[in-house]
């Protein structure tokens, strides 16, 4: 679930073009990165080294300080690892990803977490600019990611409890919400990502 | 939905043209609705599987949640809608048919996502009575009964449609929705006879409904006038929704 064409089509939207792709050529010549994720944790950590893509990836974020946002699963791949499955995850951000866990007895508390929420932004920086105090997204997942350090967290939603729902550490980025079923919040912030980063 | 093009109908009938779903996703895009349900409304008439080109379209243009509905009968056409971008599916007809079908979808994709469509119409003795196969199938089932039925083979949600009060922006049958969503603990979404913001404080506020689901109101400028892609205003929203 998720789509990588209504990514591509937002972008379009806001006038950044974009291209999708998982060539080692490409990813070397973007000025930025979109991660988007769809599916289980391990399939997509396979998927990127079956493409052979942990190098190029490795080398432009880490060393060329491409800008790099990751999108529900694509968040939390950034991660070192996650409940979700055994393989390791890129460890860009450290942390994990661990699944929603609630009292058995709060049965209005659902998973997967599926819905319009509203985000609180933790810290300055532009990829929220300009979006007002209550920015609202929309969620689905069932697992969320857990930050070693504080400082990582960009924003927080609530769902039982406080989550992680946005990350941040210089060049990389990641929202566990779809920007791309936001209409003009994600907008906003895929323009401040193509924009102001 | 009918055959490709955008209609609206009243109380299931007389279809009137309003655009090509494609542009009217767009412009509902800049309206910023919380959610759009697509309802082929022929294709269990007609034994037509889902247009999967136009969904496709559909789904790259729409920058929110999406909800399909149409002639769904098979695991494989539900992971299809799914891997084209839609995040749930609507099942009317076929959830009465085969209510397994519901169970065996919820569990491979999750109840979340399943959303049975419960269509209900008053008899002559002014009793409600669900109908399949767009409202021209009488399963002879208690609305109440049916929806405590289908909750428990998994569906995840309700949309709950009044067939006499679809496209008369009447209000919503709020007898209807409260005796539904006061017997099941999933959402209900109250659909059919929305005319005013008000009718959606008292679906919501009055009736327990979940969510709303505009028709009629959002695709005329007004009652008896012509097409006019309109959403209410956020703030009339939340003043009335408070």
């Amino acid at each position: 679930m998720g789509n990588v064409g209504s990514i591509k089509s937002m972008l379009r939207r806001i006038g950044a073009p974009s291209l999708i792709s998982g060539s080692i050529d490409d990813i070397q010549r973007a000025r930025k990165l979109i991660l988007p994720g769809v599916g289980a944790f391990d399939n997509g950590m396979k998927n990127i080294s079956e493409l052979g893509l942990l190098p190029v990836l490795n080398k432009q974020v880490l060393e060329k300080g491409t800008p790099i946002l990751g999108i529900c699963l694509g968040m939390q791949l950034l991660t070192e690892k996650s409940e979700e499955g055994g393989l390791p995850g890129l460890g860009w951000i450290e942390g994990r990803t661990v699944r929603f866990r609630f009292d058995a007895r709060r049965k209005d508390l659902k998973i997967p977490h599926m819905g319009w929420n509203t985000v609180k932004v933790r810290k300055e920086g532009p990829l929220f600019a300009e979006m007002g105090d209550s920015p609202r997204f929309y969620f689905v997942h069932s697992y969320h990611v857990t930050c070693s350090r504080q400082e990582d967290v960009l924003g927080t939603t609530e769902h039982g409890y406080e989550f992680a729902s946005a990350v941040s550490r210089t060049n990389i980025m990641g929202t566990q919400f779809h920007p791309e079923k936001s209409h003009r919040f994600g907008m906003a912030l895929l323009r401040n990502f193509a924009e102001k980063i | 939905m009918k055959d490709g093009a955008l209609v609206k109908t009243v109380k299931f009938k007389d279809p009137v043209y309003i655009g090509d779903p494609i542009n009217t996703v767009r412009i509902f895009n800049e309206l910023e609705v919380d959610e759009l349900i697509f309802l082929d409304i022929l294709s269990s008439k007609n034994q037509a599987r889902p247009n999967f080109k136009v969904l496709t379209g559909i789904a790259e243009e729409c920058f929110m949640p999406l909800c399909y509905g149409g002639g769904l009968r098979d695991l494989e056409d539900l992971f299809a809608v799914f891997n084209i971008g839609f995040e749930k599916v609507a099942i009317n007809t076929y959830a009465a048919e085969n209510p397994l079908f519901i169970s065996r979808a919820a569990e491979r994709f999750g109840s979340q996502s399943i959303i049975v469509s419960i269509d209900v119409k008053k008899n002559i003795g002014g009793k409600y009575e669900v109908m399949t196969l767009g409202a021209t199938r009488n399963i002879k089932a208690d609305p109440v009964e049916y929806a405590l039925q289908v909750e428990k083979a998994g569906a995840g949600e309700i949309l709950l449609t009044s067939i006499d009060r679809e496209g008369t922006w009447s209000g919503f049958d709020l007898k209807l929705v409260k005796s539904v969503a006061n017997a099941v603990h999933i959402p209900v979404i109250a659909h059919g006879g929305a005319g005013t913001v008000q009718h959606i404080c008292e679906a919501a506020k009055q009736a327990g409904a979940s969510a709303v689901a505009l028709g009629s109101m959002v695709v005329f400028q007004n009652k008896g006038m012509g097409v006019l892609v309109n959403f209410p205003d956020e703030s009339q929203l939340k003043k009335v929704l408070t």
